[in-house]
């Protein structure tokens, strides 16, 4: 990552009302990497994929995305600069059909993928446009809210914990897309408690505890650290 | 035992079309607040107060308004008025109206009920009932409370003899109008992209404010519509009723029992349950008149007891 990250995190800070969540997270992203925050359960990384979002009220520190300071600004005017968020809860509307759920996010920038291309990678969503977004099957909703997200062009994509119970075959369709989304140039942010899920397409990797990074790797060096990652997740 | 039946047809028909009349005023007003509370979470108290300001616009377009000013009068500060001319009839009055009360609503939001976020309903229910008071108390100072006359256009006037009754012309204007607004506001929620985008947002403003969208906008939007609505309701009403102070009042009451009953937030529940109790008010004046005053509540208890969310209301 010899060029400037396309996303710089520099003592990110994050605050829940009185709780102090985020105590100062520090990574880079580079373009049309795919880097992965693991860590246990509640260190944090939810929370930081909402700070860099702009959805936690109180936040300090800085969020750089392509040269600009996003700290400052609003969800949504975070959401116009570039980044896009597939949020752990999947977010599927109950009162939108999957067509209004998927056409919901407005372009943010051209080349966003069209919907031949979205129902090409989730060729189930098509067969179901007009059923209740949240009737779809709990796969089917996590398609459908990595799919509205592609729509908008928006070059980072922030997953946090996609293949969170879902069947294996699932999670492989998951893993086959996010391969396909890399390999067309998205740059993407992936939490995940499935270690052997993110070691398939991860380039990198950060460990957070306690609201901080406590460590990072690159793909090559996992095999060498692996106890001590065992170590760090608690597996 | 159909001795209902043994009532002259012209009072049965007479009754259903005044019914379905306030019916048009109860889908509107409670299509109103079905929206607001659908996206601010807030129970519009002023409600009935911009209904009634919707008249009093109509009224203003029509015989001019009067500015009040402050003057000295040998030494003592008086108020003179400075009448500003005007002679636009209903058509005019039927948008401009819901324009004017429409801005006058945004700006309320913005000024004020957009400071109660995050707080419990109770507090913009007393706010929107202080400024509802506010304004009807401006008003009757200004104007007292006898009513003032309101002209229809010509075309309006006049009616047909069916045979078994007169009906008038106005009453079908007024059914007509407010049917196209009342589906073409449940189009435009139920099956466009904005209506998807304001119904996402009822539920999860933040996740829908993050794919950027700008809420706040939305949501002062959502408020100028609601608060549109009865202002063209209130035109509507104008010749009917009179363009008094205390007409959003005494409205206003009846129209959050039905609102209750079609359940709270519920757009098409709102639309038809406010055509229906205008109809059952009606029958109730045919069958047994000394009850037309409290059939809606009676209704509403019963509603409140059996389904506690509302006829169309999804239980939470
Ligand atoms: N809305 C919230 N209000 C208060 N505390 C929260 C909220 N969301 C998360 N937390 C707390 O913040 C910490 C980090 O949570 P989170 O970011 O969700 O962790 P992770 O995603 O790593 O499991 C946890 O201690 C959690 O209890
Ligand atoms: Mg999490």
């Amino acid at each position: 990552m010899a060029e400037a990250a396309l996303l710089r995190v520099e003592n990110l800070q994050s605050w829940y009302g009185e709780s102090h969540i985020l105590h100062g997270v520090n990574f880079e992203v580079g373009k049309g990497e795919v880097v992965t925050l693991l860590g246990r359960n509640g260190a944090g990384k939810t929370t930081t994929l909402k700070s860099i979002q702009g959805m936690v009220a109180r936040r300090t520190g800085s969020v750089v995305f392509e040269g600009q300071e996003l700290i400052r600004q609003t969800s949504n005017a975070i959401a116009r600069a570039g980044i896009a968020l597939c949020p752990e809860e999947r977010g599927i509307f109950a009162s939108l059909n999957v067509r209004e759920n998927l056409m919901l996010p407005p372009p943010v920038r051209p080349g966003g993928l069209g919907l031949a291309e979205i129902f090409e990678l989730f060729p189930n969503l098509q067969e179901r446009l007009s059923s209740q977004g949240t009737k779809l099957s709990g796969g089917e909703q996590q398609m459908l809210a990595i799919a509205r997200i592609l729509r908008t062009g928006a070059p980072l994509l922030m997953l946090d914990e996609p293949t969170e119970g879902l069947a294996p075959v699932i999670i492989e369709q998951i893993g086959m897309t996010i391969a396909k989304l890399k390999a067309k140039g998205f740059t993407i942010l992936l939490v995940e408690q499935n270690f052997l899920f993110a070691s398939k397409i991860a380039d990198r990797y950060y460990v957070m505890e306690d609201g901080r990074i406590i460590d990072a790797f690159t793909a090559q060096s996992l095999k060498a650290n692996m106890e001590k990652l065992h170590d760090y997740l608690g597996v | 035992m159909f001795q209902f039946m043994h009532y002259p047809p012209q009072l049965w028909f007479g009754q259903l079309s005044l019914g379905l009349i306030n019916g048009s005023f109860y889908a509107l007003l409670s299509l109103g607040l079905a929206v607001i509370f659908g996206m601010l979470n807030i129970v519009n108290f002023a409600h009935g107060a911009v209904y009634m300001l919707g008249a009093f616009c109509a009224w203003f377009l029509l015989n001019g308004f009067d500015i009040p000013y402050p003057v000295l009068v040998h030494g003592h500060l008086a108020l003179a008025s400075a009448h500003l001319p005007s002679h636009l009839n209903m058509w005019w009055a039927l948008f401009l109206s819901p324009l004017f009360v429409g801005i006058f609503g945004m700006i309320l939001q913005r000024t004020m009920l957009r400071r109660l976020d995050g707080l419990e309903p109770i507090y913009g229910l007393l706010l929107t009932f202080g400024l509802a008071a506010i304004i009807q108390g401006l008003l009757q100072n200004a104007y007292g409370s006898s009513g003032e006359p309101y002209d229809i256009p010509g075309v309006l006037s006049g009616g047909h003899n069916l045979g078994f009754m007169f009906l008038p012309n106005y009453r079908i204007f007024v059914v007509v109008a407010s049917s196209i607004v009342c589906f073409g506001t449940w189009f435009a929620i139920e099956r466009t992209r904005f209506g998807a985008t304001l119904r996402a947002a009822t539920e999860n403003p933040k996740l829908v404010q993050a794919f950027g969208i700008n809420v706040p906008l939305m949501i002062t939007l959502t408020y100028g519509l609601g608060v549109a609505i009865a202002a063209f309701a209130g035109v509507l009403a104008a010749p009917i009723y009179q363009v008094n102070p205390t007409m959003g009042a005494d409205l206003i009451v009846v129209v959050f029992a039905v609102v209750v009953i079609g359940g709270m937030g519920s757009i098409l529940g709102s639309i038809i349950s406010g055509y229906m109790l205008g109809l059952i008010e009606g029958v109730t004046k045919v069958i047994y008149p000394q009850a037309s005053g409290v059939i809606v509540f009676v209704i509403m208890a019963v509603v409140l007891l059996m389904r506690p969310s509302g006829l169309f209301g999804r239980a939470s």
